[in-house]
C-alpha cells in the first residue's frame, strides 16, 4: 500500500470495452511517464498476486515482445508486479 | 441415499488475507485487531506465527503484546474480508447450489449431485483448494463426510492448507478419539455434565445409550448421540435461502466511557436508527423493544418492554429505549457499550388496530420523515443528513452502526431442529 518496499505498482491504464461486455487494456502509463502499448492479451483469469499482494483479474500480456501480468483490482485499480523494489 | 458434504474452512481467514496484501510483514507475528484508538481493542484474528507464540482471539491487545513482543498489529478491513468472502462463495456456487455459510469464513457445501459429473467429494474438495488457492491466495481446510458435524470435525482435523476425508471406514478411527469438546454444541456446561458420566472423548460418547444421555442432557443428549454417530441429517440449504428474522438489532462498544444521560441518549438514538432502517428495509415493524448496556466493569443487563403500537419509527423506537435506560440504570459506572433489539416481528403491511389514544397522523409523518432520511442517504451517504443530537459529540456520533456491523454470528440450528432427532 504505497509502501517503500511494495512491488505492487499501481499504473494508468487505458482499456476499452467491447461491444459485447469484454474488458481489453490497451496501453499503460508507466510513473515517469513513459506509454507501453499492450501488444495482445495472451489469457485473462482470476487470479492472486502473491508477490505484489492483491487479487484481480490477471491479464496475461505481451509488451514489446514480453509476457506481462497486469492485474484488474476489485477496487477499479490496475496494478503491475515490478521486478524490484520501486 | 448417501451425501457428500464439504465444509470449507478458509485458515487465519482474516490474518491470511492481511499477509496477502502487506507482503512486507510475512515472516512476523501478527493480529488483527480493533483500533486501540477507538478502544476495540482485542485480538480478532491471528496467523500462524502469533498463534504459536501463544497469542488467543479475544485477547486485548496489550496482553497480545505481554505474549509475543514482537507482534505486529493491523486494523481491521471487513469490506476486505466481505469481499474474500463473496469471490469464494463465487467458486463454491461452480460446484453447488447448496452452501451455506456459517460465519464469513466458514461454509457447508453439499455437492452430492455433483459428484457424477466432477468425480468425488475429495476430488472437488481438491479442485475448490487450488482454485482458491492460486485465485484468492490464501489457503482452506476442507472437510469431506456424509454429514454436516463430521465435515467439519474434518475442516478442523488438520490445518491449514489440507483436506480430511471422513468416511464410514475411517470415522471411527479420526472422529472417536477426539474430545469430545470439540463437537458442535459441547460448551464449558455441556462439557462439564459429558465429563461427569465419564464420557471424554466423541467415541465414548456415541456408545452411550442415548436414553442414558437423555435422562441427563435432554433432548440435546439425543441431539449430540446423533451427532456423535454421524447420524445428523440437518440440510445445507439452499444458497439465497436466509433463516427467519426473529429480531433486529445493533449494539456497539463508544469510542470512550459514556457519564452521562446526554452520552447515552446519542448511542441510543445512533443505533434506533440503523435498528428502524434495517427494519424497514426488511419490511417489518417490531412490538417488543429491548436495551443491552454494559459498565466498564463488563457488567451487563438487559430490559425489554411491550409497545403499544408496533413500529418501525426511529424516534419511537429510541423513546422507548430510553425510558428502558432511565428505569433501569442507576449511574453508579461508566457505560462501555450498548445496544438496541427489535423483536416480535411482523410484516409492515399486516392490517393494525388503530389506537383512539394515538396521534396516527402524527405517526404516518414519522414514517415518512424516516422514509425520506433512508433516500437521502442511499443517494449521499450516511453522514449526509443528521439529527441534532449527534452534534452534541461528534466523537461519539460518528458510529455509523449500520454499515459497520454487518457480520452476525449465526447458530446451527436457527432454521430449527432438522437434525432428525425427534
Amino acid at each position: 500500500m504505497g509502501d517503500e518496499s511494495s512491488c505492487k505498482v499501481y499504473v494508468s491504464t487505458a482499456a476499452e470495452f467491447s461491444a459485447d461486455g469484454f474488458l481489453r487494456p490497451l496501453w499503460i502509463i508507466w510513473k515517469d511517464g513513459r506509454r507501453f502499448d499492450i501488444d495482445r492479451v495472451v489469457q485473462v483469469e482470476r487470479a492472486a498476486s502473491r508477490k505484489a499482494g492483491g487479487v484481480g483479474l490477471r491479464y496475461t500480456v505481451m509488451i514489446g515482445g514480453k509476457r506481462h501480468h497486469l492485474y484488474y483490482e476489485d477496487n477499479f485499480k490496475w496494478f503491475v508486479e515490478a521486478k524490484s523494489s520501486v | 441415499m448417501k451425501r457428500t458434504i464439504l465444509h470449507s474452512d478458509m485458515n487465519n481467514c482474516y490474518a491470511s488475507i492481511e499477509l496477502l496484501h502487506r507482503p512486507e510483514l510475512r515472516g512476523k507475528p501478527l493480529a488483527v485487531g480493533g483500533d486501540p484508538e477507538a478502544r476495540h481493542g482485542i485480538v480478532l484474528a491471528k496467523d500462524q506465527l502469533a498463534k504459536k507464540a501463544g497469542v488467543k482471539t479475544g485477547m486485548a491487545l496489550w496482553q497480545a503484546k505481554q505474549v509475543c513482543p514482537d507482534i505486529v498489529f493491523v486494523p481491521p478491513r471487513m469490506d476486505l474480508y466481505l469481499r474474500f468472502s463473496r469471490l469464494a462463495h463465487e467458486i463454491y456456487s461452480d460446484y453447488t447450489d447448496r452452501q451455506e455459510a456459517f460465519g464469513i469464513d466458514e461454509s457447508w457445501l453439499d455437492v452430492t449431485e455433483s459428484c457424477s459429473l466432477k468425480g468425488s467429494g475429495e476430488k472437488i474438495a481438491e479442485e475448490i483448494s487450488r482454485r482458491i488457492k492460486k485465485e484468492l491466495g490464501i489457503t482452506v481446510s476442507i472437510g469431506v463426510s456424509w454429514n454436516k458435524i463430521f465435515a467439519k470435525l474434518g475442516s478442523d482435523y488438520k490445518k491449514p492448507d489440507a483436506i480430511t476425508v471422513i468416511n464410514q471406514e475411517n470415522y471411527k478411527n479420526i472422529v472417536w478419539p477426539l474430545p469430545v469438546e470439540d463437537l458442535l454444541f459441547v460448551g464449558r456446561a455441556t462439557k462439564k455434565k459429558l465429563n461427569k458420566l465419564g464420557i471424554y472423548t466423541i467415541g465414548a460418547l456415541a456408545e452411550t445409550d442415548s436414553d442414558i444421555l437423555k435422562i441427563h442432557l435432554g433432548k440435546v443428549g439425543m441431539i449430540l448421540s446423533y451427532f456423535a454417530n454421524g447420524n445428523d441429517n440437518t440440510p445445507v440449504c439452499y444458497q439465497d435461502e436466509n433463516a427467519p428474522i426473529k429480531s433486529i438489532g445493533n449494539s456497539t462498544t463508544t469510542p470512550r466511557d459514556l457519564t452521562t444521560e446526554t452520552d447515552v441518549s446519542i448511542i441510543v438514538w445512533l443505533l434506533a436508527e440503523s435498528v428502524s432502517a434495517r427494519l424497514r428495509e426488511h419490511h417489518f415493524v417490531g412490538n417488543v423493544v429491548e436495551i443491552s448496556v454494559r459498565d466498564k466493569d463488563l457488567f451487563s443487563f438487559t430490559r425489554q418492554k411491550k409497545v403499544s403500537l408496533s413500529t418501525n419509527i426511529t424516534s419511537e423506537i429510541a423513546t422507548y429505549a430510553m425510558e428502558l435506560f432511565r428505569a433501569n440504570y442507576n449511574w453508579q459506572k461508566p457505560i462501555r457499550s450498548v445496544g438496541v433489539r427489535v423483536s416480535d416481528l411482523q410484516i409492515d403491511t399486516a392490517p393494525v388496530q388503530l389506537s383512539l389514544f394515538s396521534d396516527q397522523e402524527r405517526r404516518e409523518r414519522y414514517h415518512r420523515m424516516d422514509q425520506t432520511v433512508d433516500i437521502i442517504r442511499k443517494r449521499f451517504g450516511f453522514y449526509s443528513i443528521q439529527r441534532g443530537i449527534m452534534y452534541q459529540d461528534r466523537k461519539l456520533s460518528a458510529l455509523n452502526a449500520k454499515e459497520d456491523n454487518i457480520v452476525h454470528p449465526c447458530g446451527y440450528m436457527q432454521r430449527g431442529n432438522l437434525t432428525g432427532v425427534r
